[in-house]
């Protein structure tokens, strides 16, 4: 690998204050033709690329991305990552993704940040407490490390949390995974790009897609700002926009797009060593490297591409953190967010060839797609190289809509992913 | 969030009101005789537009009737309400 990251590197840059690193990727003019297009810079796409050039010796493909690379709803998450869904289908989906990212940062020499600080879920009722105690038992039969706490264990582990009995919505326990944590979303997507220019994959930023052009069921390109570019493979990892992309080849899909806030306070001393998510009140929270809280919230109830996300919302989440946490009331909030996510019927994604041949989708991620981003690029590629889905996406198939074999993860794996 | 013009009472705040998804979606007169496509299509098959979208929705914390709206998803503009039953007062 040339340009290598290494303690050396950084000592020999230091020589010439930092002014001479090089750029870590390229770029590069549209070619006329490519053996396969992603269309989507985001982690997923990126990753995509990565594997489809690293496993799959694809090396003649184009990453093509409407603004920069990672500006959409991977710069926008929560960063937290976890594997432990209910349905076997989705705890093999998200623990393949986990177990890529416990070697990312060596695997890319690009430094991700993932920190396994562990995953609490909170239960604030009895149902709750049935189905995550039901989940952890899912879980360790998938070989999922998950562990079941009452309320003084939660306490002991995250000594913030406020576990009177007498608050509105009290902590009767909650599954802890060890191994799930947070990485930085950022330097997913920047070290995917570096891994996959260094494999010759042209990442053309600034060019959003206009037209996907078939010739009767094939697919034989797309139409972009930067012009008309060939390929009889085309890969749409959009997110939000996956419907608007679906829409110009004439396909339509079982998605609706709402927008998803986050928000972060100013920074602090280390108080919260973990990640909390309470499923029930919409709330979840972990603290940046930097110090802020990042804390995370619901979804807005309709559709919209507005990348803004409603107050009331804003007002449920921290009406909900201050209950838990009384210590945070005098925080400030910082920033505040959105993104848009593109939601299944049965809240788990697509990973899919289409109807239309050459055309293959993977989307509807919703409002858990980070955590996904490692094992969701490998078995897209995986998709769009072999023509067929691997053994681990065969059950995120797009027809599953019209068979009922539905991976309902709705409430399963609770609403906040 | 947005104010949302009630046709039964008036100008009320989104907040009071639940969204019923893409409007005009005709439930099957023959549902016996429709194949799994159709049926695929009818259920989970959404245009879920990026601008101009007929969509249905519910007064849920007011009169609790339900009505249709044209919303412009890129932006949140309102650009009309009509009751259930009534054309669509721009071309769909």
């Amino acid at each position: 690998m040339k340009n290598k990251y290494s303690i050396f590197s950084l000592i020999k840059n230091a020589f010439s204050s930092h002014e001479n690193w090089q750029r870590a990727w390229r770029d590069p003019e549209p070619k006329k033709e490519y053996d396969a297009i992603i269309v989507g810079g985001g982690g997923h796409g990126l990753a995509t690329a990565y594997y489809l050039a690293k496993k799959h010796k694809m090396t003649n493909i184009a990453v093509v991305e409407k603004g920069w690379i990672g500006g959409g709803n991977t710069g926008r998450n929560t960063t937290i990552i976890r594997s432990n869904y209910l349905w076997d289908a989705s705890a093999g989906l998200y623990d393949h993704a986990l177990k890529i990212w416990e070697g990312l940062s060596q695997e890319l020499n690009y430094n991700v940040m993932f920190s396994q600080r562990g995953v609490m879920n909170l239960a604030h009722n009895l149902q709750d407490v049935r189905d995550l105690k039901r989940r952890t038992h899912a879980n360790r039969l998938n070989g999922i490390d998950a562990v079941w706490l009452n309320s003084d264990e939660v306490k002991k582990f995250c000594p913030i949390i406020n576990t009177s009995p007498d608050i509105r919505y009290p902590v009767l326990g909650g599954t802890l995974q060890k191994r799930a944590g947070t990485a930085r979303h950022d330097a997913v997507a920047w070290g995917y790009a570096r891994g996959a220019d260094q494999l010759g994959v042209d990442i053309i930023q600034n060019c959003e897609v206009k037209g996907i052009k078939r010739d009767g069921d094939q697919v034989i390109g797309i139409e972009t700002s930067k012009g008309y570019i060939k390929s009889k493979k085309i890969g749409v990892v959009a997110a939000g926009h996956s419907s608007v992309i679906a829409n110009m080849a004439g396909l339509k899909l079982p998605l609706e797009s709402k927008p998803l806030q986050a928000l972060v306070s100013e920074p602090v001393k280390p108080i919260i060593d973990t990640v909390v998510m309470s499923n029930a009140v919409h709330a979840y929270v972990s603290q940046s490297d930097k110090g802020e809280l990042v804390i995370g919230a619901g979804t807005d109830s309709y559709v919209s591409y507005t990348q803004k996300g409603s107050h009331n919302i804003v007002e449920e989440t921290l009406r909900a953190i201050l209950e838990l946490y009384p210590i945070f009331s005098r925080m400030k909030m910082l920033r505040q967010w959105g993104g848009i996510v593109d939601i299944c019927p049965d809240a788990s994604p697509i990973i899919s060839k289409t109807q239309v041949k050459g055309l293959y989708f993977n989307c509807g991620w919703g409002t858990g797609g980070f955590k996904a981003t490692p094992g969701s690029g490998d078995l897209f590629a995986h998709t769009i190289a072999n023509d067929e889905p691997h053994k681990l996406n065969a059950a995120f198939n797009i027809n599953r809509f019209v068979s009922g074999d539905l991976v309902d993860e709705h409430g399963a794996a609770a609403v906040a992913h | 969030m947005f104010i949302i013009n009630c046709p039964y009472c008036g100008e009320r705040d989104q907040t009071e009101f639940s969204s019923g998804g893409e409007a005009h979606i005709v439930r099957p007169k023959q549902p016996t005789e429709l194949s799994d496509d159709e049926w695929a299509e009818f259920l989970f098959m959404r245009k879920n537009i990026k601008g101009i979208q007929f969509e249905r929705w519910n007064h849920s914390h007011g009169c609790r009737k339900w009505f249709n709206v044209v919303r412009d998803t890129s932006n949140d503009k309102i650009h009309a309400v009509y009751k259930m039953g009534e054309k669509p007062p721009v071309n769909k």
